[in-house]
């Protein structure tokens, strides 16, 4: 039992799980599985960025689906419109989500909990309106088709299936390392300290304002470019990437792998889209499950599977191993005598 | 100026039924401090039961309002019961959550019972009323006085009755409340299906003006909390007031700036108030 | 080191603190007593900067800190803890210090992405800096615990080390021996003594009085915002006005 949990939380896990996202069109039963992969990817990327600015720093963005369709509709009408190639346009696309989510980041985030929940709401809603509506840019609820695939100069063709998969599996392993790196380094810990409270991380001298809105910035560029990479591949967007629900699919695999662990978004994301593949004809109806399932994991199990999971190994170790750390470092041996008078 | 007018008198429906909606959330929020994500599927399927009551049934309208008001009541307890009560204590993230998997599950429910064409539903009252130049539609009428009405019960039920003095003494100051020993329970109970209540009888009214489609509570459920913000949440006069600026703002702006776009002038409202001051616009000291 | 001048701070009309000048000693334990709802706690709010106040001024080492960012004067040298320890429950005691230092350190978010230099020595720097505040509150032993499986005197204790982590000249402390037992409240008192030997000065407000006279060097009153008295232990005790408005109606003065 202990073996197996600690072969999952080992950095071995991570090379089998690359390895077998390597292999997995090699024994994907047919295309059309390697493209749901492939979409679920860029889910996850998604999915990472709100665990960054909701599971690390505490801040819950419902705008979050808004910004990747930001994004998306950045290259096609970059490409569709003014004849950019991809590459250019998907640049644009993380460039334009970083300015825009600079511009909402100083606004929202000087409000406080449910204020910024139900603004951001509002915000989402109003990329929503504005994609709908504004024709002229947008082309409107028609939608906007023939986006530019990725170029693959000539040496590879992203229009098939299996590499633009390998493309986005790239995109996808570079977003979790640099999330790793963060949440493990010093500005991870400064979003942390905020996501317990604003005044105790006031009171550790953090700056409030500047540490959210590069949260929020980092938050938006992951959803920019997720929903950059999804115009890409599907090649057809309409106003529909903006609705709401589509935020709340973000939270919902957010929230069953685990929010603000490092590898929740990929195992909630991978979850639920094989388990609503197995389930034909359930796409449409999915939220009589996940509404349920939302409300009965924030009650039993917050943490997720992955949150659940680190806890109770985490847990089980300290208990295994009392008095190890802690005492190899900083001078002990010189403090210990002083502090058992001071104890006494 | 009478197409101010009209304009004014069409605001004033809107208002009226945004003043209801708004005032159940800002209960809810003001006893629970839950942003309650759900209140506008709570609306939506306050909409549906009138339409099933009155449509397959073929019952009176006002049965079938009185009926959608008592499901949804019931529904809206329900939620506090299994959901929000357990969640008492839970970090402020979660209960938003869980607000938004009740109002993910009720949409899928309805939406594959009734599917999800737009429907109409009928008035009984399809009379047209003229006050010099001024065209009012009898349902309208009805939207406008049966929401104050409605407004006004409340006022008197809060006012005079035990249970609601307690909700407003515990709206003001929840400690307070529970060192004078007051049932929370009942009260958060009692609150919630007040706030279905609302929310239900709003949806029926307003129903045959508009249209019922599983989506429909979005909009209104985001235009509701705009209104609370504008009128500070908790506040139930903040409410109402709340509700006819923004009748009056989507009416008459929707009338002389741009019609595509009315449904933007709340939310551009709401961040234009918020960039200018982050606590809302009538809230007092600190919180 | 902290010189207050007429500091007044209103809540609509009600005024949480009302004109209160004091000053404290560099290298002492100033006490802040005062029954329920004297505006202690908004005192403490006030100095830690985390609200304006609506008059008075507040002067660090002579420099006028009035109306500052929290963090600003976070880093100016003044930590505090709060009434409800507040940590991170799912990750460990030493994890949870780590970031008490990040105040004294550079390192942004393209030292993060390039890993750099900066970005390693001063997170090196931080952990020895946890693990010495650790030591310095006498928990290494705990330091690999989830903050979920410790006790209460410990998340006190870890409070103190957090607050510790920020390189502090003068520490706030709002009850930090509030809901613990008489015997951890003793070694807490021993606790802050030490900080005070470490050249620490402390500020704290406390309900516990005998804690309270045994410890402070200065104790000042407040009372509905105003300050009342202020003295060494000795001559509050026996202060009138004092007995008069607190310790006369409390009953913890002998506990």
């Amino acid at each position: 039992m202990d073996r197996i949990a600690n072969f999952f939380a080992s950095p071995a896990m991570k090379v089998v799980l690359l390895a077998f996202a390597l292999i997995f069109p090699l024994i994907a039963g047919s295309e059309y599985q390697i493209y749901v992969m492939a979409l679920a990817f860029i889910w996850a990327i998604a999915v990472y960025g709100l665990n960054i600015i909701t599971g690390f720093c505490g801040q819950l963005n419902l705008a979050h689906g808004g910004f990747f369709a930001i994004g998306a509709y950045v290259v096609a009408i970059l490409t569709v419109d003014h004849g950019w190639a991809f590459w250019p346009a998907f640049v644009a696309s993380g460039v334009f989500s970083a300015v825009f989510g600079f511009l909402v980041g100083i606004v929202s985030l000087r409000l406080k909990e449910h204020y910024f929940a139900i603004f951001t709401l509002c915000v989402g809603f109003i990329i929503y309106l504005l994609l709908d509506k504004w024709e002229a840019l947008t082309h409107g609820s028609l939608g906007i088709i023939n986006i530019a695939p990725p170029e693959g100069f000539g040496l590879i063709d992203f229009t098939r299936t299996i590499p633009f998969y390998y493309l986005v599996l790239f995109f996808l392993v570079l977003a979790i390392v640099l999330v790793s790196r963060i949440s493990s380094s010093l500005v991870g810990r400064t979003f942390l300290a905020i996501r317990i409270s604003d005044d105790l991380a006031q009171s550790l001298g953090i700056n409030l304002m500047r540490n959210k809105v590069l949260a929020f910035v980092l938050s938006t560029v992951y959803a920019g470019l997720a929903g950059g990479l999804y115009a890409g591949v599907v090649r057809f967007i309409g106003p529909a990437e903006a609705e709401v629900v589509h935020t709340f699919d973000i939270i919902t695999y957010l929230l069953v792998g685990g929010i603000g662990t490092l590898m929740g978004p990929l195992v909630g994301t991978m979850m639920i889209t094989w388990l609503t593949q197995a389930v034909q004809s359930f796409e449409e109806y999915r939220m009589i499950v996940f509404g349920p399932m939302l409300v009965l994991l924030v009650i039993f199990m917050p943490k997720g599977v992955v949150g659940t999971f680190l806890t109770w190994r985490g847990r089980r170790l300290a208990s295994k191993a009392p008095a190890k750390e802690g005492q190899t470092r900083v001078g002990d041996s010189a403090t210990s005598s002083k502090e058992a008078r001071d104890n006494a | 100026m009478d197409a101010f007018l009209q304009q004014a008198l069409n605001g004033l429906t809107l208002g009226s039924i945004y003043g209801l909606v708004a005032l159940g959330l800002t209960l809810v929020y003001g006893i629970l401090h839950v942003p309650n994500f759900a209140h506008g599927a709570l609306y939506m399927v306050g909409a549906y039961i009138s339409y099933y009551v009155m449509v397959d049934l073929g019952l009176n309208y006002w049965i079938a309002m009185l009926g959608a008001g008592l499901f949804v009541a019931v529904l809206s307890v329900l939620c506090e019961r299994l959901v929000f009560h357990p969640l008492r204590h839970a970090p402020p993230i979660h209960d938003k959550i869980a607000a938004i998997g009740i109002l993910l599950f009720l949409e899928a429910v309805v939406q594959m019972h009734w599917g999800s064409d737009f429907r109409r539903m009928p008035t009984p009252y399809t009379g047209i009323l003229e006050f010099g130049g001024l065209v009012l539609p009898a349902q309208r009428l009805l939207i406008i006085v049966g929401a104050f009405s409605i407004m006004g019960a409340l006022h008197l039920y809060l006012k005079k009755t035990m249970t609601g003095s307690t909700i407003i003494a515990m709206a003001q100051n929840r400690e307070g409340a529970f060192l004078v020993g007051i049932d929370a329970n009942r009260v958060a109970m009692m609150t919630f299906a007040i706030a279905g209540f609302l929310a239900a009888v709003g949806a029926s009214l307003f129903a045959p003006i508009n249209l019922v489609y599983p989506a429909m509570g979005h909009l209104v459920i985001m235009k509701a909390f705009v209104i609370i913000i504008l009128g500070g949440m908790g506040s139930i006069p903040g409410a109402i007031v709340g509700g006819l600026i923004i009748g009056f703002a989507e009416a008459l702006g929707g009338y002389y700036v741009s019609s595509t776009y009315k449904d933007l002038i709340a939310f551009v409202l709401l961040v234009v108030i918020l960039s200018i001051k982050p606590t809302g616009l009538f809230t007092k000291g600190v919180r | 080191m902290l010189k207050i001048n007429n500091l007044t701070k209103r809540f609509g009309g009600l005024a949480a603190v009302n004109d209160v000048s004091v000053e404290f000693a560099a290298g002492q334990i100033n006490a802040i007593i005062g029954p329920n709802g004297a505006g202690k706690t908004t005192f403490f709010n006030l100095v830690a900067g985390a609200m304006p106040p609506t008059s008075g001024s507040i002067e660090f080492n002579g420099m006028d800190v009035t109306g500052m960012a929290p963090d600003r004067i976070a880093r100016l040298g003044i930590a505090r803890t709060f009434q409800t320890t507040k940590l991170f429950e799912q990750s460990t005691v030493l994890d949870n210090l780590i970031v008490g230092h990040r105040l004294r350190t550079q390192s942004r978010l393209w030292d993060v992405i390039i890993n750099s230099k900066r970005l390693r020595d001063e997170e090196k720097k931080c952990r020895a800096k946890a693990a010495e505040v650790l030591d310095f509150v006498g928990l290494s032993h705990i330091g690999h615990r989830y903050i979920a499986d410790t006790t209460q005197e410990e998340r006190k204790r870890v409070a103190f080390a957090l607050a510790m982590a920020t390189d502090p000249e003068l520490v706030l402390l709002d009850e930090p021996a509030g809901g613990i037992n008489p015997e951890e409240t003793e070694n807490l008192a021993a606790l802050i003594r030490k900080m005070v030997d470490h050249g620490i000065t402390v500020c704290l407000i406390e309900h516990k009085m005998d804690m309270i006279m045994s410890l402070a060097d200065k104790i000042m009153v407040l009372d509905h915002g105003e300050k009342i008295a202020e003295g060494t232990p000795e001559q509050i005790k026996t202060n009138p006005v004092v007995i008069e408005a607190y310790l006369g109606s409390e009953e913890d003065v002998e506990a």
